[in-house]
């Protein structure tokens, strides 16, 4: 595996905005102090809670943050601080993006113009569309004339257009058949495997240890893990937290049991550990802030990994 | 209530090809179909004729023997695939979440939908909050007949078996219909009383 292409160190983003009907505002912290990185050739799968920060990851990663975000933390790209100030140039070229929202592309566009846009080819774009298995007249379409799968499709044919050097991917595979889901997952493997780095939001995490390097998981805005794909391969012993575990025991295939209640609030966050009020192992030991710890070559913050 | 679509035909324009031909299919009191086919295969166009959103080209779509009703509430709802596309981007969510009833707090507690959140624009969710949001709108006790189009895409696997094991407590004590869509296999199995295939 190659050098680093993109690497965040501390990022901290929070929201000002109003509480309930109260008229003053206060900033409610949804990412915290997070750290990762995405080396060459490597797909990195990140997935976790709903809420707990991954579309917000991707937005600080592209500078798509809305004006209220109030931001900290350093955030680089082939060692280059990354910003629409700074390295504008490098969006859309060597960095792509795929959406969560189809709402993402431009409604008045026929689709295939779209995918080109104002440096790829047509020839290019025929040619992902076959991939893809999008039929030919689908180049002619609006956004609204297509079915789900099919706009996900043409958002993923857009961002490989060019050749990116690192795609940041927000749900790739929602509304594909698992032929087609597995068909993307293939092409992100082989353009990892000529060098480009990929994270993938994804909560497909079945699909996902298919092609990925590795796994970090995200719960109330912090990563509570980051694992080796082959732990989660060989099973719940294999993991470290106790959130990644009960996220393995309800994939539908592993009995669908879920465990009760939900994230905390990020205006109401616990002082020690976030997954307290919902983990079976709790004690003392856990009431604390729980720091990031090597376990076994994965990083966990629980204070009862081992 | 028990819905029954006959030899339903689609097509969006005299121009295009067909997206359904001839399709059949009944869901009775207490039952959950799942309805599987490759992406494109009109899938969400059935679902739409299924809720009255669409009419078809040929066919009707009939609820216990009578015509959807063009006008009130329509026993039969559809939940989105897409919730940023179905939702109004210019109202808070405490509008969108009591347009057509009030659910109680018990239910928006077990969804693990904060009260904080009513006052947000949908832009400030996450796909898989306003999912959640979509979902808890439409199970008024007026809902006979719930249409699924993929709603648990967005979540993490957690929340996806907790909401659908909502559901499916919710389905069983109001003996209410279903028609499921979903990629999911396994989903499939676990949830749904029976499967249908739309490519045959
Ligand atoms: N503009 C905003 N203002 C305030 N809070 C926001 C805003 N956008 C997002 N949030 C909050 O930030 C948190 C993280 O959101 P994010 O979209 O990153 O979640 P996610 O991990 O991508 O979830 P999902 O899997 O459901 O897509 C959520 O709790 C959300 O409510
Ligand atoms: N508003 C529209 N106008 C014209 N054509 C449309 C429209 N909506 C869908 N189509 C076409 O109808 C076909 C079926 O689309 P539909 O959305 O029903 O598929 P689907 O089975 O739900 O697929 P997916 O699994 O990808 O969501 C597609 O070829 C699509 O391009
Ligand atoms: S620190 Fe304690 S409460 Fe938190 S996950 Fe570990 S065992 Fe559970
Ligand atoms: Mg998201
Ligand atoms: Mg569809």
């Amino acid at each position: 595996m190659g050098k680093t292409l993109l690497n965040v160190e501390d990022l901290v983003v929070a929201f000002s905005m109003y509480r309930g009907d109260s008229l003053k505002k206060e900033n409610l912290e949804v990412i915290h102090s997070l750290s990762l990185d995405v080396k060459e050739g490597e797909i990195l799968a990140v997935v976790g809670s709903s809420g707990s920060g991954k579309s917000i990851l991707a937005s600080a990663v592209l500078d798509l943050l809305p004006k209220n975000a109030v931001v900290s933390g350093k955030i680089t790209y082939d060692g280059k601080p990354l910003s629409m100030k700074t390295t504008p140039d490098l969006y859309g070229k060597e960095i792509s993006f795929i959406p969560q929202s189809v709402d993402y592309l431009d409604p008045l566009m026929k689709v295939g113009k779209q995918v080109q846009g104002v440096k790829g080819s047509k020839a290019r774009q025929e040619e992902l569309f076959e991939k893809y298995r999008l039929g030919k007249d689908t180049e002619k379409k609006y956004p609204f004339q297509l079915s789900g799968g099919m706009a996900r499709r043409v958002l993923i044919s857009g961002a490989v257009m060019g050749n990116p050097k690192l795609i940041i991917a927000d749900e790739p595979t929602p509304g594909l058949d698992l032929e087609l889901a597995m068909e993307t997952l293939k092409h992100f493997r082989t353009l990892a495997d000529q060098g480009t780095g990929i994270l993938m939001i994804t909560h497909d995490i079945d699909l996902a240890l298919n092609v990925a390097d590795r796994i970090a998981v995200f719960y109330a805005g912090t990563i509570v893990e980051i694992a080796s794909t082959q732990d989660f391969l060989s099973g719940r012993d294999a993991l470290r937290h106790p959130y990644t575990k009960a996220l393995y025991d309800a994939l539908p295939q592993n009995g669908f049991k879920p465990i009760p209640g939900a994230q905390p609030y990020a205006g109401s966050l616990p002082s020690g550990c976030l997954f307290a009020d919902r983990c079976p192992y709790r004690d003392d030991a856990c009431a604390g802030a729980q720091p990031e710890r090597e376990v076994r070559g994965g990083k966990v913050r629980c204070a009862h990994a081992t | 209530m028990q819905l029954e679509a006959k030899n339903i035909s689609f097509r969006y324009d005299k121009k295009s090809p067909w997206v359904l031909k001839d399709v059949s299919l009944s869901i009775q009191e207490g039952e959950r179909v799942g309805i599987v086919a490759p992406s494109g295969f009109g899938k969400t166009t059935l679902a739409r004729i299924l809720a009255g959103y669409e009419k078809p080209s040929e066919g009707q779509v009939l609820i216990d023997g009578k015509e959807l009703p063009s006008k009130g509430f329509c026993p039969v709802q559809l939940i989105y695939q897409h919730p940023e596309l179905s939702v109004n981007p210019r109202w808070r969510m405490e509008k969108t979440l009591n347009e057509c009833f009030t659910p109680d707090e018990a239910l928006l507690a077990k969804m693990g939908i904060e009260k904080e959140w009513l006052h947000r624009w949908p832009s400030e969710l996450s796909g898989g909050e306003l999912q959640r949001f979509c979902i808890a709108r439409i199970l008024t006790p007026k809902t006979k007949i719930l249409i699924c189009d993929e709603i648990s895409t967005m979540l993490d696997v957690i929340t996806q078996a907790q909401v659908w094991n909502i559901l499916l407590d919710i389905a069983k004590e109001r003996n209410m219909g279903m028609a499921v869509i979903t990629h999911n296999k396994a989903l499939a199995e676990k949830v749904c009383t029976r499967t249908v295939r739309l490519d045959k």
